[in-house]
């Protein structure tokens, strides 16, 4: 009987372990399944190099270009932001922060970092676009430039708290070595832990462009939505998450369209998946160079 | 007795937040000699030994009282400065702590952070430096190797090494073979005894066999406290405490 009961709990828990590479199969074949039709009858270099998204016309364009230029845009535009100010954090969280700063900081970062996107899409568009709109006097704060600035909001507490924990893996011996030499402590932090910490932050960061790339509804709210290669980053431009939360319920199942979505999804997904594995690469290096095994 | 001192330690009490680990210490180390302190784990013979270059300010709550004169000047005075004391006073660790990078820069670091640029003359120290610390040959050829490539010995004589090339007047070893195998921890001794013709050393152990084979003098702690200090063979032979010659009988610790 007992035997059994460990034979049984053993079975649940290995299907339930393998229910997450099931559902990747699943995500990853549908993807192909539905955009299938669509690199079947169209250039795919044509496609994602086309100038032109005019999915309703007749005769159709669909040109990703403006699409993908728009999510690198924004995305680039995030990290300007989450970079500075989640490193800084996460150097002033390690280095200089008291335990009762820490005690503050540290949960703020989380409830930032648990916050609905929604919410942020929401005050993005209610105070940041029409403050951003008046102080530059841009035809709408609506654009790049906001999305930008929100994503980088957005991704900030991710990169804040990874690279603090790469930090706090520094071992202390390192410090000390350092300190001992009569290094000060800034000397010790930019000379010892930081590059030893650097793979890290690396990760940290890339983890936190992920965030931004495949963030959907910051950018359906206050990217502005134009299809168009924007000319500077105050112009409104729509990204291909957003693209695709806007268009995938007007369009007719099995069209055309329908399958163009898909094979944005399917774009979006193989950028995501790259920088989860430069991710893991990198992290992977780092664990070895501080000798902490796999 | 002629006594040149190097380092005295007069009274010192520390506390952790509210625990007083270290009571009363009243201790001279003199010039050019080794001086050892053993005793059981947690005797608190590390806790002192940091506190001769002031390691343990990192500790949060930490608090000293008394005084710890280097060549008579107070080395907890507000106005001492801690970067140049630490360059006076090097130590080596318990845990070989070598830098995650190459051996050359391990040695170089302490050189380039007080703003040496010269590479003729950083590169001429760190060889001397590996010398000094009979690591040069093994290592010649792969200077620019990452340090964490070596074994353990190798590791700590790195340690040494780079504690050699800031030309400190005292060096303060922490239990600096624990963590070594028999042949790597003969090599660790011998070193300290060629080091003693031009260094002050302090070395922590829990090895009394390795106090009396390195050092000159002996400090035995207990529960905080220094129960006898003296002439290593002296100690050795004809301790004046009970509780010294029970420890080094082997009947506790």
């Amino acid at each position: 009987m007992r035997q059994f009961r460990e034979t049984l709990y053993r079975w649940i828990f290995t299907v339930l372990a393998f229910a997450s590479l099931l559902f990747l199969t699943g995500i990853v074949l549908t993807l192909f399944r539905e955009s299938l039709p669509f690199l079947v009858s169209h250039e795919f270099f044509d496609t994602v190099f086309g100038l032109y998204w005019y999915p309703t016309y007749d005769p159709a364009d669909f040109g990703m270009l403006s699409l993908i230029t728009a999510s690198f845009v924004v995305t680039l535009g995030a990290m300007v932001v989450c970079i500075p100010v989640g490193v800084g954090t996460a150097l002033f969280l390690h280095e200089l922060a008291s335990a009762s700063q820490r005690a503050v900081l540290k949960p703020l970062i989380e409830i930032l970092a648990g916050i609905p996107s929604i919410i942020y899409g929401f005050f993005g568009m209610i105070i940041v676009a029409p403050f951003i709109q008046n102080l530059l006097g841009v035809p709408t704060g609506l654009n790049a430039f906001t999305a930008s600035l929100i994503l980088g909001i957005m991704a900030t507490p991710t990169v804040a708290s990874l690279a603090e924990d790469a930090l706090s893996f520094v071992p202390r011996s390192f410090r000390e070595a350092s300190l001992a030499l009569g290094a000060n402590r800034w000397q010790t932090l930019t000379r010892v832990v930081m590059p030893a910490a650097g793979s890290g932050i690396s990760t940290a960061i890339i983890l936190g462009i992920g965030r931004a790339v495949g963030e959907t509804m910051v950018v359906l709210m206050v990217a502005g939505g134009a299809a168009v290669i924007p000319g500077s980053i105050f112009d409104p431009v729509r990204p291909m998450t957003a693209t695709i939360a806007a268009e995938m319920g007007e369009t007719v199942m099995g069209s055309a369209h329908y399958s163009a979505i898909f094979t944005i999804g399917l774009i979006l997904f193989f950028i995501t998946l790259a920088i989860n594995i430069v991710a893991e690469i990198i992290s992977r290096r780092f664990r070895l160079k501080l000798g902490l095994g796999r | 007795m002629d006594r040149d001192v190097k380092i005295s330690a007069l009274n010192v009490n520390f506390y952790y937040g509210k625990t007083l680990t270290l009571k009363n210490i009243s201790l001279d180390i003199l010039r050019k000699k080794v001086t050892a302190l053993i005793g059981p784990s947690g005797c608190g013979k590390s806790t002192f030994i940091r506190l001769l270059n002031r390691m343990n300010d990192l500790i949060p709550g930490a608090r000293v009282e008394g005084q710890i004169l280097l060549d008579g000047f107070d080395i907890y005075h507000p106005k001492t400065d801690v970067v140049s004391l630490r360059r006076r006073v090097g130590m080596v660790f318990q845990k070989p702590n070598p830098f995650p990078k190459s051996i050359f820069d391990n040695l170089a670091y302490g050189l380039t952070i007080s703003g040496m640029r010269d590479k003729r003359f950083i590169e001429h120290k760190v060889i001397d430096s590996l010398k000094k610390a009979a690591l040069y040959n093994e290592v010649k050829d792969r200077l620019h190797d990452n340090a964490l490539m070596l074994s353990g010995g190798q590791q700590q004589r790195l340690c040494i090494a780079r504690c050699l090339v800031v030309e400190p007047e005292v060096i303060l070893f922490d239990e600096p073979a624990a963590s070594l195998d028999p042949i790597s921890t003969r090599k660790i001794e011998e070193l300290i005894l060629e080091l003693k013709d031009e260094y002050t050393i302090a070395i922590v152990t829990h090895n009394m066999q390795q106090a009396a084979r390195v050092s000159d003098f002996t400090a035995f702690m207990y529960l905080g406290e220094l129960v006898e200090y003296g002439d290593t063979e002296r100690i050795f032979t004809v301790p004046r405490e009970k509780m010294t010659e029970e420890y080094l009988s082997g009947k506790f610790g």
